[in-house]
């Protein structure tokens, strides 16, 4: 992609901007437009006759949370047409991981084409800066970050630890409950 | 004598409890304002019942939460200077909102009843004293706090609030002169003419230039943004870094009452106080209709007040001090001499 150079032209300060009170004038006239265009609009709405709204603000827990296209979110690891999981323990996002949170160990693959398999694969999420290298390391596809789940917050650190078999959705994450003595 | 004793107490009472809880509104006024001004809702979430009522609730939140947050003390602070400090703050500023004329003297039940609390034949004068007075509560503040940041703030709250007092009285003395006198219920009084049989006579027609001076000082001595250096959010060089709870809470609404005080200066000294333009106030519904005007006035002024301090970026401290002496004061200078040569002429025609 060519880099394109957007010129910016600074504002000149004449006489009129120095002495400043037209530019409060305006200023004003401003913040004075928004305020009553979106008063209009929520007096609208209040009583039933729709229209734009008066305000941008999501009411995130009631609202879902909306989400980039391109967001990084919590970790999904894929699987082959026939079930099995893709990872071949080739360890490179171990490797490249800044904060060292997946353990991974690996065993001998039954199948003929590759040579190895992770036996358990573990991320820990409290640790996870999600910085997305290890979805970029990945040399066979094997792991995304598009779950696009964002509420993983428990009462334990020890349940921020996903394994593989939940990382895959094979087994739903069960986060203990709070309790008086952690 | 003793009745009358009674009846300023209650005027007094009655001024303080409009001032407390004109400051729990403007503090909700403030967050929504802003809010929808920024195309956003704004504080929303307290609700007693489910009921939130756009957010008016919040304020009781908050009050609660202060007052059952830890009352701490820096270790090598001052704790009684500490304590001291917001009340002196709070109280200087609520002593302000009791000298403002609230209403004028009405006749009811075969006696004169006056609707400025406390009343005094050099009200200007003292009110401008006692808002200035409110700076060792925040000098005590930061001294008090043994924090060198807290000491900062105070020091830069201190000059700030002397250079803008003396542009806020020089803006005034304009007024002073034309009006004759230094009683708040006399200048609105005068005010209560009209120019040329249809204008009112308000401070605004009269000394449009002082207007704009004393809007610019007054906003600048109630340490609101823009002119927000002394509390520094963003670099966290406040006089009240070291305060919790209450009394941190104490300071705020002492911005709140001085913006009531400046804004009812405003409206005392430029928009004609509790007068009604062309309509004579007698009896008690006129002393109703008094209060009404004064505070319908004084709403108007704390949302210009309140807009201008959620529109302009903040300035820079020696900005603020080029602005007070550089500029205002002397524009301040100019406008008293030109009303007295103004007046002198006009006597003299
Ligand atoms: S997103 Fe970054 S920190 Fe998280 S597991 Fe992947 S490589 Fe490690
Ligand atoms: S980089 Fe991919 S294949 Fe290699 S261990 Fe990690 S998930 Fe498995």
């Amino acid at each position: 992609m060519a880099a394109t150079v957007a010129t910016v032209r600074r504002p000149e300060r004449t006489l009129a901007t120095r002495i400043y009170l037209i530019e409060v004038f305006r200023g004003l006239v401003v913040t004075t437009r928004h305020l009553l265009v979106n008063l209009y609009r929520h007096a609208r709405r209040a009583l039933g006759l729709g229209g734009p709204a008066g305000a941008v603000t999501i009411q995130y827990p009631e609202d879902p949370a909306r989400l980039g296209a391109r967001a990084r979110t919590r970790h999904r690891l894929l699987k082959r047409d026939d079930g099995s999981p893709r990872c071949t323990a080739c360890l490179l996002c171990e490797t490249i991981c800044p904060a060292r949170c997946i353990r991974i160990t690996a065993e001998d693959s039954p199948v003929e084409v590759v040579e190895k398999r992770a036996k358990t694969f573990q991320i820990d999420l409290g640790l996870c800066v999600f910085c997305g290298y290890c979805a970029e390391a990945c040399p066979v596809d094997a792991i995304h970050m598009d779950a696009n789940k964002v509420e993983l917050s428990t009462y334990t650190r020890a349940d921020l630890i996903w394994d593989m078999a939940e990382l895959m959705d094979d087994k739903p994450k069960r986060p203990s409950l709070p309790s008086l003595h952690p | 004598m003793i009745g009358q004793t009674v009846w300023t107490a209650v005027k007094v009472a009655l001024a303080l409890g409009f001032g407390m809880n004109m400051a729990g509104l403007l503090a909700w006024l403030e967050r929504k304002q802003s809010a929808i001004s920024q195309d956003r809702i704004g504080a929303n979430r307290a609700a007693i019942l489910g009921v939130s009522a756009w957010g008016l609730f919040n304020q009781i939140a908050d009050a609660l939460k202060g007052l059952t947050k830890e009352n701490w003390v820096p270790p090598q602070g001052r704790p009684r200077l500490h304590a001291l400090a917001p009340a002196i703050s709070l109280g200087f500023s609520l002593f302000c909102l009791s000298a403002l004329p609230f209403g004028g003297v009405v006749h009811v039940a075969g006696r004169l009843w006056s609707l400025q609390p406390l009343e005094s034949s050099f009200g200007l004068p003292l009110v401008l004293c006692f808002l200035s007075l409110g700076v060792h509560g925040v000098v005590m503040a930061g001294y008090a706090s043994g924090s060198n940041y807290g000491l900062l703030g105070g020091l830069r709250a201190a000059a700030q609030m002397i250079s803008y007092e003396v542009c806020l009285a020089v803006s005034l003395a304009g007024c002073a002169f034309i009006y004759g006198t230094l009683d708040l219920q006399q200048a609105v009084l005068w005010q209560g003419r009209l120019l040329g049989g249809w204008l009112p006579a308000w401070g605004i027609v009269v000394q449009p230039a002082a207007f704009l001076l004393f809007l610019a000082a007054g906003a600048a001595v109630t340490k609101r943004a823009p002119f927000d250096v002394p509390e520094g959010e963003s670099e966290i060089v406040g006089y009240f870094v070291e305060y919790s709870g209450m009394k941190f809470l104490m300071f705020l609404i002492t911005d709140f009452i001085e913006s009531i005080v400046i804004a009812g200066l405003i409206v005392t000294l430029f928009l004609g106080g509790w007068q009604i333009p062309w309509v004579t106030l007698t009896g008690a519904l006129g002393g109703v209709l008094m209060l009404a005007a004064f505070s319908a006035k004084l709403l108007l002024v704390l949302l210009l007040l309140m807009q201008i301090r959620w529109t302009l970026p903040r300035f820079r401290f020696d900005q603020v001090l080029d602005l007070g002496w550089k500029n205002i004061l002397p524009l301040a200078m100019l406008n008293f001499i030109v009303t007295v040569w103004g007046v002198l002429l006009w006597r003299l025609r």
